[in-house]
């Protein structure tokens, strides 16, 4: 399946990467050989097969509404590359 | 030409849980930042989300008192996009298979008429975090995340197009309000967020079967809000095309200060939101015995309390509906009813006194002063003849003030109505005497001096004399 470079961008976009031109070249290559692969798996006749969304056979899995301890502000934050007080610092996001 | 605006509303319920919907952190409101977060809702890698019971249970309650139908299975997916808000790069939400789906609420119209407004579907997902903007100590140029409401449980409520005014927007959103505060599954704060709604608005010329270009307008956080956003945004896309522009399908944000909407950045590819199902959280499934034992569990909805106010108390539509405005207030009323008190009566005390005494102070009628037994007692005080309806006024301030019971009132001040004929007798014949001009003047005609001697009576009495006795009294003595 051809991948344009455009289509590259767009996804690289999306997901907030930056890329070279011979990267995208790269990937446009790469990712257009997987959705070869699965345009070949669309051959198969799946006529009344339900979608599989989940690989393991389970379901409702709950918990009850019960407050359990939190980790704390310290702990929460200790990984956060900037903080003030007790926020995470991002750069201005206000429109 | 004249034009048709087309509104459709996605709101946001804000769920009353104790705890967030796929962990055990609290959400409780107004805590220090980032104090209430673990590693599921901040998004760390290899935490597992678990589903809290509770807002399923809830999401059902809402579908089944929309006329929706419960879906047997249904599943989470991960809505892809970023935002500092957004600590995983996506949010947990419904898309394919929501919790409920084809529901309707039959909204008032002006006329007293309804009008069946389709909902497409409730869904249930997480809530973002906060973002704080200039109240960084020392940071001009940057944003503070508090991650404490990321999680949340929310319910997004969207109805079909079918909305044609604001008015019909705003009828609806009452509705919906007055439901999920009634089930007692959101506290239905709109200035704290707990019930917000987004709103699509386009306009076509009348007759047309074509839909025009839609905005959607955020952050409308009141009844007036909506009806100022959507009134001012059909009015906007109507002067656009008039003036030869056309309407872009973009985000706009409404401004209670200026009444105006204004667009936000356009998104353009944001909105490819590359959906699909969240491999952490298994299907939900809910079975027809679940789907009952929810359908028993519900408490008489608004509409059906209304019906039997009517039928059953002999209520007229008005004060059944004022009386059904919430939960508490229909309870407080059947209380009264309960304790002995004449339906219509306690409702127009309710919708009278009670009312105003509660607006008077700013007080929920959850924390009234008078007791729904207490007012019963005030008002069999009227109906034995111990006190005038006049006098249950001045008593009932009272009992507002002190707590005291109606009856102590009335001992204590010496408000015992007087209906004995001798004494009231012997009061109009003194006010006769004192006022023979009067008397002249209403043998001779003049039969609007009759109010004078009813209120002279009544003031010589102090307010105590039995209306009714009065008026028989003076009609025989005036006509001589």
């Amino acid at each position: 399946m051809k991948i344009s470079v455009a289509d590259v961008e767009h996804a690289a976009s999306l997901a907030r990467l930056e890329l070279t031109s011979e990267e995208k070249e790269l990937f446009a290559g790469q990712i257009g050989a997987i959705l070869d692969y699965v345009e070949k798996l669309k051959e198969l006749d799946t006529e009344g097969i339900v979608p599989t969304s989940h690989a393991v056979p389970m379901e409702n899995a709950f918990r009850e509404d019960i407050v359990q301890p939190s980790i704390g502000v310290a702990r929460s934050l200790a990984n956060a590359p900037e903080r003030e007080g007790s926020f995470f610092a991002v750069p201005k996001v206000i429109e | 030409m004249k034009y048709q605006p087309v509104i459709g509303l996605e709101v946001h319920v804000q769920l009353l849980t104790d705890t967030k919907i796929f962990c055990g952190c609290s959400t409780k409101f107004g805590s220090e930042p980032n104090s209430q977060t673990c590693p599921v809702c901040l998004g760390l890698p290899g935490a597992l989300p678990v589903l809290n019971k509770k807002v399923v249970e809830f999401a059902i309650k809402a579908g089944l008192s929309t006329n929706c139908s419960i879906t047997p299975r249904s599943i989470f997916a991960r809505k892809n996009y970023f935002y500092p808000d957004l600590p995983k790069g996506y949010q947990i939400s419904q898309f394919e298979d929501p919790i409920c789906q084809w529901g309707w609420l039959d909204i008032k119209v002006d006329d007293g008429e309804t009008k069946r407004i389709r909902i497409t579907r409730i869904h249930m997902e997480e809530d973002a975090g906060k973002l704080v903007h200039g109240e960084l100590s020392g940071r001009d140029d940057g944003s503070g995340v508090d991650l404490n409401r990321a999680c949340t449980p929310l319910l997004e409520v969207v109805s079909e197009p079918d909305l044609r005014s604001s008015d019909e927007a705003v009828s609806y959103l009452k509705q919906l309000h007055q439901i999920v505060t009634w089930l007692g599954i959101c506290d239905g704060n709109m200035e704290e967020g707990s019930f917000r709604c987004d709103a699509n608005v386009s306009v076509m010329p009348v007759g047309s079967s074509t839909f025009g270009t839609r905005a959607e307008i955020k952050n409308v956080n009141s009844f007036k809000f909506v009806k100022q956003a959507i009134e001012y945004e059909i009015q906007r896309q109507i002067d656009l095309i008039e003036d030869g522009g056309t309407v872009v399908q973009e985000t706009r944000l409404f401004d209670p200060n200026s009444g105006t909407t204004r667009s936000m950045r356009s998104k353009e590819e944001a909105h490819d939101y590359r959906y699909f199902p969240d491999p952490d959280l298994v299907p939900l499934v809910i079975s027809d015995q679940w789907v009952e034992r929810s359908r028993r569990e519900l408490p008489e909805l608004p509409e059906q309390r209304q019906q039997r106010f009517m039928n059953e108390l002999g209520l007229p539509l008005y004060d059944a509906e004022v009386l059904t405005a919430s939960r508490a207030l229909a309870d407080y009323f059947e209380a009264g009813v309960a304790a002995g008190g004449n339906a219509k009566t306690v409702g127009n005390w309710i919708m009278g006194e009670i009312t105003r005494a509660l607006n008077d102070t700013g007080t929920p009628i959850e924390s009234c002063p008078v007791s729904p037994g207490q007012l019963a007692e005030l008002l069999q005080l009227i109906d034995n003849s111990t006190i005038s309806g006049k006098i249950a006024k001045t008593v009932f301030d009272e009992m507002w003030k002190s707590g005291k019971a109606p009856q102590t009132i009335v001992e204590d001040q010496g408000l015992v109505q007087v209906s004995d004929s001798g004494a009231i007798e012997s009061i109009i014949n003194g006010i006769m005497a004192a006022n023979a001009g009067q008397v002249e003047d209403y043998r001779g005609g003049k039969e609007k001096v009759f109010g004078f001697f009813v209120g002279q009576v009544m003031k010589a009495s102090k307010g105590k004399a039995n209306p009714a006795v009065v008026n028989e009294l003076l009609l025989n003595k005036l006509k001589g």
